[in-house]
């Protein structure tokens, strides 16, 4: 009774077609939110004065890229907040528990359902926004978006705030017997991460390479650590008993 | 009326089948000894122990609250037991065997817990990937087969009305094979047909010699689908076939009426072997308890013709599993009321 990708992939799976067939995610997390997330930069990265100064221009574009990584936080927070209140409300969560599976089973199979689907829409955010600097922006406004750093922040940054917001919410979800609770309290539970990333955007970090690596190795720690504090939380009795409390 | 104490296995006697006898710990699918279930001062259950046998269907009969789900959860390894031990599919009952517990039986809960937004067969392909069957497709094939709902598989799960929703549930069930069936509350909330429907689905299971434990507050369901009935209380109070928890719970009596009243009465019922009481109901009827009417109708009637009475009818009282219940729910009533 080992451990199985194979149940990680059945809970995954499952997990997407549900997603799919579900108009609030389908909908408004997964289209709506992204557009309000990417419109926004795009503006602000048009209104940009050519004249202004090269520190002016930094902050601004800083300003548009942490707005897109607010969203690798929000999405997978949303999501991971359902996976495990969304199964009690419908009353799944019971007749799952009575399979074989592992908690780790459960808790991957759920984490990577909402890791992976938020990932690509971020970066496809992310790829959508430099696709429009490119094409409409002014050379010195495109140059500055494309500097390296920029770059890696935003790729390194987006799994690492979505792991953080993953794990918060599925905790959250472990925890509150109300979807909407689940779904607040997780949402403003992502963005102190986001913060952090803030500081650095806003050059109030002095951007380097190492510093962006050594928050990013810092991230992942407590990614790690969040996903064994969740696992050590999975408790079948609390879940099961508690509905009905 | 009496209560029944520790040991609570069935009475022996004139049970010619052998399963009416209490199978031993190894012979058993589930042996339960002493368990009890508290969620802080408040208790589940308590002190319950009993054996279901291998192709036996065991009805769990009790009120809303008396601790069957709890029992149930528990000896699915979904709750922990406060204390006393038990052994399910031959696995003993602990933290570390409940993966291997979970792989060997299967619960159908209370509400089915289907995804609705899946198909009928989407949700069966999720749960024996879960269980990690090899024959994946066979398998719920056979399920859908056994169940009756081959031609609504790709429906999806919110279009389906309850029964039919609970028939799917029963067809997840049923995936792996599961030494020992648990389903909790089958019929609840079902309307006639779709009630009728699920009792013959599970008698065509015991057919197959499926091990089923049933809990159920509706006693037709138990009399009707179970070789034996334990009732449950939060306390266990009797467990045996149905026909025995009658004659266990009950005197059976016989009720002699006569042409006229018979002024030698005492003399003559008295001398009966068999006979633990009886009354006079006037003008000319007399109550008899008696614990086998069948072996003492005869004697009686010897013993009144005898005494000179003119014997007008002579009637068997039964007892239907209804009294028995009521009259243990309401001795709790009783109880609590004190
Ligand atoms: N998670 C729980 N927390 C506290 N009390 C519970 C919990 N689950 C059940 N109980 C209590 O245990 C008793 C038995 O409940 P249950 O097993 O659901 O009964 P049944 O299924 O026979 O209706 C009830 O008094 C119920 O209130
Ligand atoms: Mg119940």
């Amino acid at each position: 009774m080992s451990f199985s990708w194979a149940r990680v992939a059945a809970i995954f799976e499952k997990e997407l077609r549900d997603y799919r067939r579900n108009r609030f995610v389908v909908i408004f997390t997964m289209s709506v939110l992204p557009l309000i997330f990417v419109a926004v930069p795009i503006v602000s990265l048009f209104s940009i004065k050519v004249s202004v100064t090269n520190a002016k221009l930094e902050t601004s574009i800083g300003r548009s890229l942490l707005y897109l990584l607010i969203l690798p936080a929000i999405i997978p927070s949303v999501l991971s907040a359902y996976s495990v209140v969304g199964e009690r409300e419908q009353g799944t969560l019971e007749p799952l528990l009575t399979t074989p599976i592992h908690s780790e089973e459960f808790l991957i199979g759920k984490a990577l359902a909402a890791f992976l689907p938020a990932v690509a829409v971020a970066y496809a955010i992310f790829g959508i926004f430099l696709g429009a600097a490119a094409a409409f922006a002014h050379p010195a406004v495109v140059s500055a978006v494309f500097e390296r750093n920029h770059l890696l922040t935003q790729l390194l940054f987006t799994p690492l705030l979505a792991g953080w917001s993953i794990w918060v919410g599925i905790a959250v979800s472990t925890r509150v017997s109300d979807l909407r609770a689940a779904q607040q309290l997780s949402v403003f539970a992502s963005l102190p991460p986001v913060a952090i990333v803030a500081l650095f955007s806003f050059n109030v970090i002095t951007p380097s390479l190492g510093l962006a690596l050594g928050l990013a190795t810092a991230l992942l720690a407590i990614d790690g650590l969040a996903w064994r504090v969740v696992a050590a939380m999975f408790d079948r009795e609390q879940l099961v008993s508690g509905t009905r409390s | 009326m009496e209560q029944v104490g520790a040991p609570r296995a069935q009475a022996p006697g004139r049970a010619s089948s052998a399963r009416s006898d209490s199978p031993t710990v190894q012979s058993s699918a589930v042996a339960v000894d002493h368990l009890t279930k508290r969620f802080g001062d408040r208790v589940a259950f308590e002190d319950v122990s009993f054996r279901v046998g291998h192709g036996e269907v065991f009805g769990f009969l009790g009120p809303n609250g008396a601790g069957k789900t709890t029992t149930v959860r528990t000896l699915g390894t979904l709750l922990a037991p406060t204390s006393g031990a038990a052994t399910v599919a031959g696995i003993e009952l602990r933290p570390e065997n409940g993966p291997a517990i979970r792989s060997r039986i299967s619960i159908m809960p209370e509400s089915p817990g289907l995804y609705l937004r899946l198909t009928v067969a989407e949700n069966l392909e999720c749960f024996a990937r879960l269980y990690r069957l090899a024959d994946r497709r066979e398998r719920i094939e056979r399920a859908l087969r056994a169940v009756n709902l081959t031609d609504r598989a790709n429906d999806l799960c919110r279009s389906l009305s309850k029964g039919l929703r609970q028939r799917t549930a029963l067809a997840r069930a049923l995936l792996n094979d599961p030494a020992v069936l648990f389903l909790d509350e089958p019929t609840s909330g079902l309307d006639p047909v779709a009630t009728r429907e699920v009792h013959e689905l599970i008698a065509a299971l015991k057919e197959r010699g499926v091990t089923i434990f049933l809990t159920t507050h509706r006693l037709e369901e138990a009399e009707r689908l179970c070789d034996r009935v334990a009732i449950l209380n939060t306390t266990m109070r009797l467990v045996g076939r149905p026909d025995e928890l009658r004659a266990r719970l009950f005197k059976s009596s016989l009720e002699v009426r006569l042409r006229s009243e018979l002024t030698g009465a005492a003399a003559a019922l008295g001398g009966v072997p068999g006979i633990e009481g009886w009354e006079a109901q006037p003008p000319s009827s007399y109550l008899l308890n008696v614990s086998d009417p069948d072996a003492v109708a005869p004697d009686v009637a010897r013993a009144l013709v005898h005494a000179g009475a003119d014997i007008c009818s002579m009637t068997e009282t039964r007892h239907s599993l209804e009294d028995v219940y009521l009259e243990l729910v309401d001795e709790d009533v009783e109880a609590r009321r004190r």
